[in-house]
């Protein structure tokens, strides 16, 4: 097969022998080449255009971008209409579900639909709890977790069926992700965990922001040893700060994300720290890439999305390929 | 129970020890439970268990029991319900992100499984809870479901 000619932009590719799905994003994984999707925030609007406007920022960066599912618990556009949108140009979005707000009979719903919209990458979370978000009086639904929600996409995909056994004419041909984080506790029990996302169906996985490479390292390490970089594609997640006191303010607010002090310090030494911010994720990511077994990097830029390109560029990890985007003139420059 | 939930998952592999007693225990029970009726029980025994797994692990009766797969930390208080816990908002102290006041569930879980015999149980992949069962003696459940698996194992 002609891979230059499969790889066409947009267009409905083929499956490919031991492909989960028909999308990009398992391609490039696949193939080998150092992957890069990055965070793409809802709007909070019932217009299309702010959702192409967004993706639009990462033309040519990305070979993934995700569409969050009511992140941080705070209420946007839906992660399936983003990812409908999104593949209607011929984008590669990555759909996002998290448990707090579907229950299974919802979930695979949506996954169905979101397929037959040519969704072909799904992330299994689940989720922030409802009290950090804008309505922190709603019902939290927490009816699966991320690891029976992984389970339940795997059936459905490779069993043809639902959850209750009834069975599935046309299966989603999904390619299958799910989270870790590195950077928190229990950090023995972490590498286990990652092994039971594998055995639950997990084929990728984008972490948490990882700032301490420390962590990141004994995480990979120990990984390695249990045998599960064979087994799927990490991309470890980063992001540029803003500031020292965007930094202090997350590490002590949001709980999961752990930011070492050296780092701090940087930001508050700097004449322009939203520039010292971007400089720090750029090191970062070369430094995840000199880390074995890494397959990529997950961007995510909160309220920074315009600097992702120049982060990604300035990173070289791109090796100069081009990420189709829609109304690329490039040729795919993979094999 | 907080305090009595902690001891239980510090004490996790003499509760194992015991539950490997007590489970056989109840399995014998089977002719007595089929005379006087599953049905007849269940609310005394769900009322006794209740009690019981309440006072010790704040249990929920799920109807489901995984305490032995969780180092005897019930999963059903993680305020995300998470049967395959922890998830990624672990505080650097093990606290919970949602109750910050309260130790994670899944730091105890790992701590108390590694305490166990069965260390490795916990890294079974957890179906969804069903919500059918919610509410209904786990203890009963455990014993008819074996002894329907032995019945249609010798029907075969």
């Amino acid at each position: 097969m002609n891979a230059s000619v499969d790889q066409r932009p947009g267009g409905p590719l083929s499956q490919l022998e031991g492909h989960s799905s028909t999308g990009r994003f398992e391609r490039i994984l696949r193939e080998g080449h150092f992957a890069v999707t990055s965070e793409l925030a809802p709007p909070d609007s019932a217009l299309a255009e702010d959702v192409y406007e967004r993706a639009r920022m990462f033309d040519g960066y990305v070979d993934g971008m995700n569409a969050t599912d009511g992140s941080g618990a705070h209420c946007h556009m839906s992660s399936v209409a983003m990812c409908a949108l999104l593949t209607n140009v011929g984008y590669s979005p990555v759909l996002q579900i998290s448990c707090r707000d579907k229950n299974r009979i919802a979930i695979q719903g949506d996954v169905l639909g979101a397929a037959a919209m040519g969704v072909s990458n799904v992330l299994c979370l689940s989720g922030d709890g409802v009290q950090v978000g804008d309505h922190p009086e709603a019902k939290a639904v927490f009816d699966l977790d991320s690891m029976s929600l992984l389970e339940t996409l795997r059936i459905m995909r490779d069993e043809s069926r639902f959850l209750s056994g009834r069975p599935i004419s046309s299966p989603p041909q999904m390619f299958l992700g799910a989270a870790e984080n590195p950077s928190a506790p229990p950090f023995d029990f972490r590498p286990h965990r990652l092994a039971k996302k594998i055995a639950a169906g997990a084929q990728f996985i984008q972490t948490q922001y990882v700032f301490d490479m420390q962590h990141l390292r004994d995480f990979m390490a120990r990984s390695r040893d249990l045998g599960l970089l064979e087994q799927c594609f990490i991309l470890p997640g980063v992001g540029p700060l803003a500031s020292a006191r965007t930094a202090l303010w997350i590490r002590n607010n949001v709980p999961g994300i752990h930011i070492p002090d050296e780092i701090i310090k940087r930001l508050e030494g700097a004449s322009e720290p939203k520039q010292e911010g971007r400089k720090i994720c750029v090191e970062l990511i070369q430094q995840i890439r000199e880390i074995e077994g890494v397959s990529g990097v997950h961007v995510m830029a909160y309220r920074q999305e315009e600097a992702v390109g120049e982060i990604i560029q300035q990173s070289g990890v791109l090796e100069g390929r081009v990420p189709w985007y829609p109304g690329c003139e490039i040729q795919p420059s993979y094999a | 129970m907080y305090k009595v939930r902690q001891w239980s998952v510090t004490h996790s592999r003499k509760l194992e020890a015991l539950y490997r007693n007590f489970e056989p225990a109840l399995m014998r029970l089977h002719p007595l439970f089929k005379t006087l009726g599953y049905g007849h029980l269940e609310k005394p025994v769900r009322v006794l268990e209740k009690t019981i797994k309440g006072v010790m692990f704040d249990c929920q009766m799920c109807g489901k029991c995984l305490l032995s797969k969780t180092g005897m930390s019930c999963p059903m208080n993680c305020p995300k319900l998470i049967r395959n816990g922890p998830c990624g908002g672990v505080r650097m102290n093990g606290h919970c992100e949602v109750k910050p006041e309260m130790r994670c569930v899944w730091v105890e879980a790992w701590r108390g499984s590694q305490q166990m015999r069965n260390s490795e149980a916990i890294r079974q992949v957890q179906i969804p809870v069903n919500n059918l069962l919610k509410g209904s003696s786990s203890w009963l459940r455990v014993v008819r479901d074996d002894h329907a698996a032995r019945e249609s194992e010798a029907a075969q």
